[in-house]
This record gives C-alpha cells, sequence and structure tokens, in this order.
C-alpha cells in the first residue's frame, strides 16, 4: 500500500517533469529499491528507502540519467530470505528492472544477489557487510554485484591507521574473542595493519563471550604499557573490560569498531576511547553537510548510516550508468570496476571482490555522548 | 559426592593402600609441585603482578564463596545439589537494578533528611537495598523450595536433583523474556562511587583521571566491601549453626531427619529456613558481583553458579568452611590461570579441578566420607 503510494507521487512526478522538460533523450529507467519496511527492523527499511530516493529525487531533477528519467520501484523485502527473493523475482521479471538497490540485511542480499546476478541486472547493496553478498561459496566475485559499505574486517585497517597517524601512538595491545568472527577479523586487519605501518602490538589476550572478569587481562595491559588498546568487541563486553580498567585507574584509551555503536554504550566508562563507523550525521565533510540538510529539509529527521549509504548507493549506481553511456549492465559493471565517486561517507573504489575501499568515520566516546572525530581514509 | 539413589551395597570408595590411590596421589603431588614452581617462579620474576593477581583472585574467590555457603548448607541437610542457586544470584543483582534504576532506594536517606552525612546516607541507602534483595531471594527461594522440592523430599534423590536443573533452566529462559529481565546486557549503576587507593610508599587515595605509579598495588573499596560482608557472612552461620537453637535443629536435621523428627524438631520449617539463609547469601553476592563488575544479563548466574558449585565440592560439600576454603582456592585459580595461561582456558581448569577432586578425593578438603547411617 505505502509503495503504491509512493509509487503514484512519482509516477506524477515523473509526468509532470516529462511535460515540463520534453527536450531530452525521452524514456526512464527503472531502479528496485528493496527495503525491509516490515519485519524485525522497519527503520532500517524506511531511512534506507528515503535515502535512496532522495539521491533519484536530485537526479530526476538534474534531467536524469543519460536522458532518462529514473523510476524508482519500492518493494518490501522484511529483511528476510523468502520475501526478499520474492520481491527480487517480481522487480526484475514483472517490472523488468536491470538495477536494484538493497537489500539492507545480509542474510537477504545473498540470496537476492544469486537471483541478480544470474539474471545479468546489477544489485548494488547499501549496507549489507557479510562478505558472500558479493563473493559466492567457491571464492569467486559475483559479476553484478556490490555493495556501498565497507566489509566489517576493514574496519581494523582503518583503526589502525587512525591510531598510528592521526593519535601517533607506537605500542597497542589487541583483545580478541576467539569465538567471535567479527571481533576476529577486526582484531586480525589492525594486527597487520598497524605492524606494516611500523606500530608495535606489545601484548594480546583472549578472553569469551561468557566472561565478566577482566582483571587478569587488565593486569597483562598495566605490565604491558600500550599507548592503546583495540578491542572490536560488542557494547557489552566494552562496558566490562572499561568499567573494569577505569576502577583500577587506568587512563589508556579503548578503540573499537562499529559494534560500539549502541545506546547502551556505558560513556562513562568508555570516555576517551575511539570507534570507527560507516557514517556520523556530524561529518564536516562538505557532501555530508549538504547531504544532511537536503534529508532534513525532504523528511524532517536527522540522516543516520543507512539513509546515508542508501543515498550513497544509489548515487554510485546512477553515476556508473552514466559513465558506461548505456543502460547496459556489463557496461555498468565495468564503469563500477573503474569508478572513483564522491560519496557522503567518503570517496569509493571497488577492490576485485567488489567490496568498497573507502574512507571510515572515527568516532570518539565522551561523558556527554559519542562526537565526530574525523574521517580516515584507507 | 554422592547425587545417586542410596546404593543397597556400600559405594566403592578407593581404599588408602590401592594401587589406584597411590597413582592418584602421586599425580596430585606432580601437579602440586609444577603449579607451586610457575607460581613461586612467577612472583620472584615480578612480584607487583603476582600479587594484583592474588588480590583480582581475592575478589573473586569472596563472591563465590558467598554462592558457595548456599549450596553447601543446603546439600548439607536435605542432599540435594540447589542448581537454581546461581540464578537466585542474578535475581539478587536484578533486584538491587531495579530499586536503583526504578526507584533510586539507593538515595532515600538523602531524600528524607537532606542535611545527612552523605558518607553515611549512601552506606543506609546502600544497604537497604541490599536487603530488600535479599529479602526478594529468600522469598523466592522459599517458594521454589515449597513448589518444587518439598513434594519431592521422599522421592529418590535424583529426582529432586532434576528438579533442580529444570528450576534453574526455568528462571534463566523466563528472565529472558523481554517482559521480564530481557535478554540485553544492562549497565548497572552502582549505589556507590568506586574509590581506590594505591600503595607504594604509604597508601593514597586515587583522585579522578591520575594514574597510579608503576610500582604501586590498586585495591579498591569494593574489594574491601566483598570481602568484610563474605567474613561477616561467615562468622553469622559459625555462630547460628553452633550457638543457636535453630543452629542445633540444622545440625540434627542433618544428621538424621527420622530422629530429629522424632525429637520435636520441625524438620520442614527448618529445611525452609536453610534454603532462606542460602538464598540470601546469594542475593548479597548477586548485588556484590553486580557492583564490581557493572554489566548485567539474565545468564550472569550460570557461571559463577557452576564455579561455586566446584568450590563446594573442593572444600567438601556440607562443610561450611570447606565451601569458604574451595571457594578462594578456585578464585584464585581463576585468576592465575588467566594471567600464566590465557583467559578462555580459566574455565575448563575450573571444571578440570571439579573433576580431579572427584576421582582423587569425592569427599573434598573438608569433607569426611560418609557413614553409612541406620
Amino acid at each position: 500500500m505505502k509503495s503504491f503510494k509512493i509509487l503514484s507521487v512519482l509516477v506524477a512526478s515523473v509526468m509532470l517533469l516529462a511535460a515540463c522538460g520534453g527536450g531530452g533523450g525521452g524514456g526512464e529507467l527503472k531502479i528496485a529499491i528493496l527495503a525491509p519496511l516490515s519485519g524485525p527492523v522497519p527503520t532500517f527499511g524506511e531511512m534506507t528507502r528515503d535515502g535512496a530516493l532522495l539521491a533519484i529525487e536530485e537526479w530526476n531533477a538534474k534531467g536524469g540519467v543519460l536522458g532518462m528519467t529514473i523510476v524508482p520501484i519500492v518493494e518490501d523485502s522484511q529483511c528476510t530470505p523468502d520475501p526478499a527473493v520474492n520481491a527480487a523475482n517480481k522487480v526484475i521479471n514483472q517490472d523488468g528492472v536491470h538495477y536494484i538497490i538493497g537489500e539492507v540485511c545480509s542474510k537477504a542480499s545473498i540470496p537476492v544477489s544469486e537471483i541478480a546476478n544470474a539474471a545479468k541486472v546489477i544489485q548494488m547493496s547499501p549496507t549489507s557487510t557479510n562478505p558472500s553478498v558479493t563473493v559466492d561459496q567457491n571464492g569467486v566475485t559475483k559479476t553484478y554485484i556490490y555493495r556501498a559499505c565497507f566489509i566489517d574486517p576493514f574496519q581494523g585497517l582503518v583503526g589502525a591507521k587512525f591510531a598510528y597517524e592521526n593519535l601517533g601512538y607506537r605500542k597497542a595491545f589487541v583483545m580478541v574473542d576467539q569465538a567471535n568472527d567479527y571481533v576476529k577479523g577486526l582484531a586480525e586487519n589492525f594486527k597487520t595493519a598497524f605492524t606494516d605501518l611500523g606500530g608495535e602490538i606489545v601484548g594480546e589476550a583472549s578472553y569469551t563471550a561468557n566472561d565478566t572478569d577482566f582483571s587478569s587481562i587488565l593486569a597483562q595491559i598495566d605490565e604491558a604499557d600500550p599507548d592503546i588498546v583495540y578491542l572490536p568487541d560488542y557494547y557489552n563486553i566494552v562496558n566490562l573490560v572499561t568499567a573494569q580498567a577505569k576502577d583500577k585507574g587506568m587512563n589508556v584509551p579503548f578503540m573499537g569498531g562499529d559494534g560500539w555503536d549502541s545506546a547502551d554504550l556505558n560513556l562513562e566508562a568508555a570516555a576517551g576511547g575511539y570507534f570507527t563507523n560507516h557514517y556520523s550525521p556530524d561529518s564536516d565533510a562538505p557532501l555530508a553537510v549538504d547531504f544532511r540538510a537536503a534529508f532534513e529539509a525532504k523528511y524532517g529527521k536527522t540522516p543516520d548510516a543507512l539513509a546515508a549509504l542508501a543515498y550513497d548507493a544509489t548515487n554510485l549506481l546512477l553515476a556508473a550508468i552514466e559513465a558506461a553511456g548505456a543502460d547496459d549492465t556489463d557496461k555498468v559493471a565495468t564503469a563500477l570496476n573503474e569508478i572513483s565517486f564522491e560519496a557522503v561517507s567518503g570517496t569509493i573504489t571497488f577492490d576485485e571482490q567488489h567490496n568498497p575501499i573507502k574512507a571510515a568515520t572515527i568516532l570518539k566516546v565522551t561523558t556527554e555522548g559519542v562526537q565526530f572525530e574525523t574521517v580516515v581514509n584507507p | 559426592m554422592q547425587l545417586q539413589i542410596r546404593p543397597k551395597k556400600p559405594p566403592i570408595i578407593v581404599r588408602p593402600n590401592s594401587f589406584l590411590a597411590w597413582i592418584g596421589r602421586a599425580f596430585m603431588i606432580l601437579l602440586a609441585l609444577v603449579v607451586s614452581y610457575i607460581l613461586i617462579r612467577n612472583l620472584i620474576e615480578k612480584p607487583l603482578f603476582f600479587v594484583t593477581n592474588v588480590i583480582n583472585g581475592l575478589q573473586l574467590g569472596f563472591v563465590y564463596a558467598l554462592i558457595a555457603l548456599g549450596y553447601t548448607m543446603v546439600y548439607g541437610i536435605v542432599k540435594l545439589i540447589n542448581f537454581a542457586h546461581g540464578d537466585v544470584f542474578m535475581v539478587g543483582a536484578f533486584v538491587s537494578f531495579f530499586a536503583i534504576e526504578r526507584f533510586d532506594l539507593h538515595q532515600w536517606p538523602l531524600k528524607i533528611f537532606p542535611t545527612m552525612n552523605s558518607f553515611i546516607a549512601i552506606g543506609i541507602g546502600t544497604i537497604t537495598t541490599i536487603l530488600l534483595s535479599m529479602l526478594v531471594c529468600v522469598l523466592m527461594a522459599v517458594t521454589i523450595e515449597r513448589v518444587a522440592y518439598k513434594p519431592l523430599r521422599d522421592a529418590p534423590r535424583i529426582a529432586a536433583l532434576i528438579t533442580a536443573i529444570g528450576v534453574s533452566f526455568f528462571l534463566e529462559y523466563f528472565g529472558l523474556l523481554d517482559f521480564v529481565f530481557s535478554a540485553r546486557f544492562i549497565p548497572y549503576e552502582r549505589p556507590f562511587d568506586v574509590v581506590t587507593w594505591y600503595i607504594s610508599d604509604g597508601i593514597h587515595r586515587m583522585q579522578s583521571g591520575e594514574t597510579p605509579p608503576d610500582n604501586a598495588i590498586v585495591v579498591s573499596n569494593i574489594l574491601i566491601i566483598i570481602i568484610l560482608s563474605t567474613l561477616a557472612v561467615l562468622l553469622f552461620l559459625q555462630f547460628l549453626v553452633h550457638r543457636t537453637k535453630i543452629g542445633v535443629a540444622m545440625r540434627a536435621a542433618s544428621f538424621d531427619k527420622p530422629t530429629a523428627r522424632l525429637m520435636g524438631i520441625q524438620v520442614d520449617q527448618v529445611i525452609s529456613f536453610t534454603f532462606a539463609i542460602g538464598a540470601a547469601f546469594a542475593g548479597l553476592g548477586g548485588v556484590l558481583y553486580a557492583i564490581a563488575y557493572p554489566s548485567i544479563k539474565t545468564l550472569m548466574g550460570v557461571y559463577p553458579g557452576l564455579k561455586a558449585f566446584v568450590a563446594a565440592v573442593l572444600g567438601g560439600i556440607g562443610s561450611i568452611p570447606g565451601a569458604f576454603v574451595g571457594a578462594l582456592i578456585m578464585g584464585q585459580a581463576e585468576s592465575m590461570t588467566a594471567s600464566y595461561i590465557s583467559t578462555p582456558m580459566r574455565d575448563a581448569i575450573a571444571f578440570t579441578i571439579l573433576i580431579l577432586v572427584l576421582l582423587v578425593r569425592p569427599t573434598g578438603i573438608f569433607g569426611e566420607p560418609e557413614k553409612e547411617k541406620a
């Protein structure tokens, strides 16, 4: 129902535009937006849809892409494999789209990517971080599938760079939960990147997700005397570790990844720490400032990472179509492989696995809240 | 430990002079030598690091002692391993969380008497919060005992044991529901501020943001409160068990229930009372644990509960001093394993201790081999 409403509004506006423009190349370019508008994460879906629609509106205002008006088709994919597959089949077979923005959740993006890749339809997921979205079981990159966000382990690299170059730290201690792939991926990348830069890993300690008492590890950290402790776990572990460190009078800063991003993060304890994330609305990059203003003017709410990444994903795709010079997915895929695109969340280029190499946002934790610190390019 | 239905024949006990016992003993002595060698070497190499680890171990050990006491008392009197005990501990932490977060119970003296000395006011407020948690735990434990264990008093012991596991699962997964405690990790707001001292040349109170010098030992008020409360609880228990009428009744019921009943002792009430006392200590332990490690979740009681159980078995289940000594050993074992081997090994070591104790000396340090009762 909702999608129908949006569709009718857009069709009306397209007709209006067509009536005014007239002189353009004519025709329309359909882009499907698969977003979880119902299901477990409806707010993710709304933000994604709003970000993508804002980008399309801006392109249409400039005269569309290659003279064609862009027509969005919004489908509710529910962050769940089955509805997402149904939506993907519908937009590909009935609507005949060649381009899909979505899905948000990796578990829905992966089955969609198989359908899209087989149908030679370009899929650009804004926020799915699972490596299998763009790579199949045999490790072969799916030709037509891309994403606009960096994958999780990449944050370790950016974190190391920030700690070494911006903060000037040379000695790092790494804490890792060996049973958690997310934590392990970030920690491994951090270690490699930090040593490659010339830093030293002065110690490493592992723990399990059940642990509550971290005093032994903290004693080891005190012994090793690092400049920074890398703890890329979720907020629950971060809360326990930082609170106990503070009790012991340890002032060494902690650093982590987007697992820290939670309303339940204990600001008092984690104050002084840093974490990497995809985007911050407080970013001072000119593009990010413009995007925030446009988004707030249109929707009356502050954009979050999902909106920014959906906006980036849409712009990236449209820029690639323009660069390719034709509505031909093979040419667009080639264009994407070579693109270097200025996006809200940083300059994006793609590696051979179709994962973007792009800047990450560094946030600083203070007792008042989480603040934007800087943007670090890899 | 004898969890099975009373056997017809006396259980097979490893005789002191048998070959197996010698192997077991030699193995234990060898193990003890290796462990003490490693510890002494580390003590000499980095004495300060070692002392810090001992202090960390003490904090854990004293909390485990509070839980282990409940296990050992209940076992002593009804020969039941009350596996729901760790979850009573969790409920204690959550009750204090709600009291502090929702009702500001820890600040009530300041609200009524705004001119009061803030130290005393916070002290009274914290004690009130702890007492409330203990009370809720007592009510819960007595209810559990009445509903789940009492109807099984004459059933085989294994039935009661399985029921205890069921009650434990019920509490854990009922607590996980969203309208109860939910599955979230909840940051715990401490009722009082942490004060730390460092000891290097004399005792200094640490200011916020200050880093202690390298050669200092850091001690917090939480550690002191945990140690003092546990010692107070132990003294209280010694007094209760050996100097009061209910203590005599407890000992009598533990020794021989039918005869105790014939002597006019209300055995059912004594059993309820034992559960209540154990739950009160678990509640106290839960609050102290949450204050020391300020993030709580519904499954937080599982591991401390299991480790306290190992501590009780190690000390000799049924023995009060045994539970205390066992808990201190467990605390040190964990702390030392985490520091000198690796953190993920500490759970493995804890349960290895359980297996070794059961193999080599099933009655634990303070336990006596069970006598056959008429």
